[in-house]
């Protein structure tokens, strides 16, 4: 018989009694391919990109080497050449830092000098590794490395400890916004596993990051080389209660940094065939870098300001009704204006900052330090400008953090704030709110080399819809639950969601919501309505009626509503919630976990409300009595893109509950 | 619960090598697209046209013909050309060796492999290109790993890996000098498997080597090799005959086959998820003359 699939054997032919097999087996091993190629397909499609970071030798590459080894993705022909490369280095182990430092130098060197990518999937993710260089001297490299990661790995010596090292990669990954840390302490064998050092190391990070905006960290004790708590659990460690790092990568959540609220779309290229291939046709290519845009949606091109409507949205594959982040694709536009490579088209009530100042914090990656003498270019999305002016606010020493404002330049690896005065405006978010509108960076003209990386940032402390101050709390950390929400969601029969009723008082939010949660209980569907009044009894006890309390009050609201849904149970918010910015952090909040949000306008007109005004309300108003009410004396701001839109007096409480469940029914969130 | 706007990983990278050909476009001034064959070239093709139809390709396409080509490669590479209707520029090593500046290696184990920098670099400056595309893929191989996607080569077209620019986020910087050029690498984070599942799921045509077929092969080093006018048989060498198919396309001189019945796409890609070699460890010879093999042809302006 032949060997199939293996590699040493050779299928030899013309040997007569192996054609009746060989039909036979075509058979069964095109059904057994069809299986095989069915469940790589149908494989989860999650992808999750993550860097090494950390300082020299802290053991980052032999750390992607033993994650390969042990999940047992190295193939055996690279295999064989690191046993061998070992071999002949000297070395008594398998040095497994050699199966990302692919470089002679590096080699040579036993060090990492630049980003080595590697690719590996589980049954649950699929990973792409940056392994970054920890030498001061190529920060640039794991900057390149570090710019697009999901998930940054410092790795700390336990001998060590913190060095600057440590500290300069920690600041980077807050500085690049990277969503999750994890702090691996590791050559934990040469400390003989001991628990009091790992603690110590835990306190010195916690101390340092406690100043740097890093929402989520984890603390692992490993050690590389022998392959504790890389994929397997360590025995020697039983004090460590937490799951091995594999594992952590593969459940860590990745609350998407994408942005699907505001709708940007950086213009790379015009597609206009010649008129005697196809007639009249012209398309904006792009990608898009934030919210969700529709054909028939109504546009605002910029910088130039003219309005438009989208036509189509074109890809090879024919158009498609609905494009967000990251697609790339071609947009027809209803009217002839003028639109090229370097325009963002957005929508008029949500726009970006269009200025020609902006304040940045950047990293030099340049041998030569910033000099008013040269001549620089910056680069953002598809625009690229003259920099006027280079004006550096500070230097920060990434060790103690301290600003040092008598820096008036930026030399290789520096870190700092810089204000930026360009030749004619960009078009930008802060970094924080978009990671693709608010990035740049810095040419030399003379040298046309790249010498810095730069995020911008918020001009104004508090933006509107931006985080308020107090969702600062970089201390605390989040607790994983084992639970995922698969799991949970299995095992109870039902999922969650948020319906948000919002709309004038009076309007009937309150009547349509409670009686969509009867109906849902009646279900077996979980459901609870949070009333914006009985909230305020409690949770929300404390706050007043002007515009900074109504969003706190909407903020607090959209929380609570989130943990419900992700409990699985529909949380019904019946909310004036009078401003967009505010229904659309909710919304934000929930989409980037994944969990649906049902924005529904309740639009009944301000006479009939007024008319209802079941609580006396509008006639305190009215009186004077009563100062600030929505649609009064305080604007509300109709959604508008609702989900669902209710309330217009035509229609029965019943008939326009029944609307509320076939919407549900339709998304699927409940049976139909 | 439906996960809301939500995009595979392949489209992802789709979209991804989509954006990295659209920017080159806008911001060079002539690229062109280098062109084997192969199945990673013919993923930058469909690529090209997500990016660019219906317009035509705003660049020219380039085929470096060793003249040791698999027949059913060249008849691949007219046919989809011609279904393109976009432009193809042939540069031919045997006309570098005519006229001189390359010289044929000679001996059973004579490669051309290496004459193909050659070749590509003189035409590269004769067309006056600025930006190449390449089908390249970090997996593939260590250097190939330390690469970046626009990757800056100086005005002898070396690539000096100590000093690759910066590459942060999707910023991609563009700018060069006269007589300097980028290698432009858009499938850089795809695996030989996501190259495989995206030609299943678009319904691309692959040339026929890719399929389980009966050949007459030789083994040398451990590999089999095609028995074919391009190669010499020394001693102790047998020819016979084997279901085989190629994992890569390249020179019938230095690409190995492996043995396989994969006769279609499933099987073929049942086949590479259960491999324990890698694509190129498997079937080409150019890598594994020194450890650093792929870092060295790199760096005088290899592929
Ligand atoms: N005893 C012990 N040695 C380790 C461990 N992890 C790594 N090492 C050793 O530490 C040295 C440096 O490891 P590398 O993986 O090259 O370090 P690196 O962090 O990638 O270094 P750069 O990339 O150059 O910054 C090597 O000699 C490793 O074998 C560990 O857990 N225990
Ligand atoms: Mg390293």
């Amino acid at each position: 018989m032949s060997t199939r699939g293996s590699t040493s054997g050779v299928v030899a032919n013309g040997n007569g009694d192996s054609a009746a097999d060989d039909g036979k087996d075509a058979g069964l091993a095109s059904e057994g391919a069809r299986e095989m190629f069915k469940r790589l397909t149908d494989r989860p499609a999650d992808l999750l990109r993550f860097a090494t970071a950390g300082s020299v030798d802290d053991g980052k590459s032999t750390l992607i080497g033993r994650l390969l080894y042990d999940s047992k993705q190295v193939f055996s022909d690279q295999l064989a050449h690191v046993e061998e490369a070992s071999q002949r280095r000297g070395q008594d182990f398998l040095d497994l830092s050699l199966l990302t430092d692919g470089l002679r130098a590096e080699r040579e060197q036993g060090i990492t000098i630049d980003v080595a990518y590697r690719y590996f999937a589980t049954a649950q993710r699929r990973f792409i590794i940056a392994d970054t260089p920890g030498h001061e001297q190529y920060t640039r490299n794991m900057v390149t490395g570090a710019s697009t990661a999901d998930l940054a790995i410092v790795l700390v010596d336990a001998r060590k400890g913190m060095v600057a090292q440590s500290k300069r990669h920690a600041f980077i990954s807050a500085l690049l916004g990277i969503p999750h840390v994890v702090v691996c302490v590791n050559k934990m064998d040469l400390v003989d596993f001991d628990e009091a050092v790992f603690a110590a190391i835990v306190e010195d990070f916690d101390r340092f990051a406690a100043r740097l905006e890093l929402p989520d960290v984890t603390f692992i004790p490993i050690s590389a080389l022998l392959g504790d708590n890389v994929v397997d659990r360590s025995d020697a460690m039983p004090w460590y209660q937490g799951p091995p790092l594999l594992y952590h990568l593969e459940h860590v959540h990745i609350a998407s940094d994408r942005n699907l609220i505001d709708v940007r779309f950086p213009v790379q290229w015009v597609i206009r065939p010649p008129s005697t291939s196809v007639a009249d046709y012209r398309a904006y290519a792009g990608q898009v870098a934030g919210g969700v845009l529709r054909p028939g949606d109504e546009v605002l091109v910029l910088p130039s300001g003219q309005h438009t409507t989208i036509a189509a949205i074109d890809t090879l594959d024919g158009p498609v009704q609905e494009a967000f982040p990251p697609m790339s694709v071609a947009l027809r536009l209803a009217d002839d204006i003028d639109v090229s490579r370097g325009s963002t088209i957005v929508r008029p009530h949500n726009q970006p900052t269009v200025a020609n100042k902006l304040e940045c914090l950047v990293c030099w990656m340049s041998e030569q330090a910033l000099s008013p003498g040269r001549r620089y270019l910056v680069k953002q999305t598809t625009r690229t400008v003259m920099l006027g002016a280079a004006d550096v606010r500070y230097r920060i020493d990434v060790e103690t953090l301290h600003r040092d404002e008598t820096a008036r330049t930026l030399e290789l690896n520096d870190l700092g704030r810089v204000h930026l005065e360009l030749s004619s405006p960009l078009v930008f978010d802060s970094y924080r709110r978009n990671r693709l509108t608010g990035s740049l960076i810095i040419l030399d003209e003379a040298t046309n080399e790249t010498v810095a990386a730069g995020v911008i940032l918020d001009t104004e402390v508090e933006e509107p819809g931006g985080e308020p101050k107090h969702e600062r709390s970089p201390n605390v950390r989040w607790q994983g639950s084992r639970m995922t929400r698969a799991r949970r969601w299995t095992s109870l029969g039902h999922g969650g969601a948020t319906l948000w009723f919002t709309g004038l008082p009076g309007a009937g939010k309150s009547t349509i919501a409670a009686a969509v949660e009867e109906r849902l209980i009646e279900a077996r569907q979980p459901a609870f309505l949070l009333d914006g009044d009985n909230l305020r009894h409690g949770l929300n006890g404390d706050l007043g009626f002007d515009d900074q309390a109504r969003s706190e009050n909407v903020r607090r609201t959209a929380h609570v509503a989130r943990l419900l849904a992700e409990s699985g149970t529909v949380a019904l918010v019946s909310l004036v919630s009078p401003f967009a910015a505010d229904r659309q952090a909710a919304a934000a909040l929930h989409s980037a976990d994944d969990l649906e949000f049902i924005e529904i306008f309740v639009d009944a007109p301000l006479a009939l409300c007024e008319e209802r005004d079941p609580k006396g309300l509008y006639a305190r108003a009215r009186s004077g009595e009563l100062a600030g009410l929505t649609g009064i004396g305080s604007p509300y701001e109709a959604p508008s893109t609702p989900d669902l839109v209710l309330g217009t007096c035509d229609e029965t409480v019943e008939r326009e509950v029944e609307r509320v469940l076939e919407l549900l029914a339709a998304r699927g969130l409940i049976a139909g | 619960m439906p996960a809301t706007y939500h995009l595979s990983h392949l489209r992802t990278l789709e979209s991804e090598a989509v954006h990295v050909m659209r920017e080159v476009a806008a911001e060079f001034e002539r690229p062109v697209l280098l062109f084997s064959g192969g199945k990673d070239s013919i993923v930058l093709l469909r690529l090209a046209e997500k990016a660019f139809r219906p317009a035509p390709f705003p660049f020219a396409v380039m085929h470096i013909d060793t003249g040791h080509n698999f027949p059913e490669a060249i008849e691949f590479r007219d046919r989809r050309l011609a279904e393109l209707g976009e432009r193809l520029i042939i540069a031919s090593v045997e006309d570098s060796i005519s006229s001189g500046r390359a010289v044929d290696e000679i001996g059973p184990r004579a490669s051309r492999n290496g004459l193909q920098t050659v070749t590509l670099l003189d035409a590269i400056a004769e067309h006056g290109f600025d930006a190449a595309f390449g089908g390249a893929r970090r997996d593939e191989e260590r250097a190939r790993a330390k690469e970046r996607i626009l990757s800056f080569r100086d005005e002898f077209g070396q690539w000096e890996p100590q000093r690759q620019r910066p590459e942060v986020w999707s910023l991609y910087n563009g700018r060069i000098r006269r007589g300097e050029h980028a290698r432009v690498f858009p499938i850089s984070n795809w695996t030989e498997l996501d190259v495989w599942q995206y030609i299943a799921e678009e319904g691309l045509e692959v040339p026929s080597i890719y399929f389980a077929h009966d050949r007459e092969v030789f083994t040398r080093d451990g590999m089999l090799y095609a028995v074919s006018p391009f190669v010499e048989l020394i001693d102790g060498e047998r020819a016979f005959s084997a279901s085989v198919r190629y994992r890569t396309v390249g020179d019938m001189s230095c690409t190995g086959a492996v043995e396989s019945r994969a006769a279609t796409l499933e099987e073929v890609v049942a086949e590479i998820a259960a491999t324990e070699l890698t694509e190129r460890g498997q079937t080409r010879a150019d890598d594994r003359v020194t450890e650093a093999a792929m870092e060295d042809r790199k760096r005088q302006g290899y592929f």
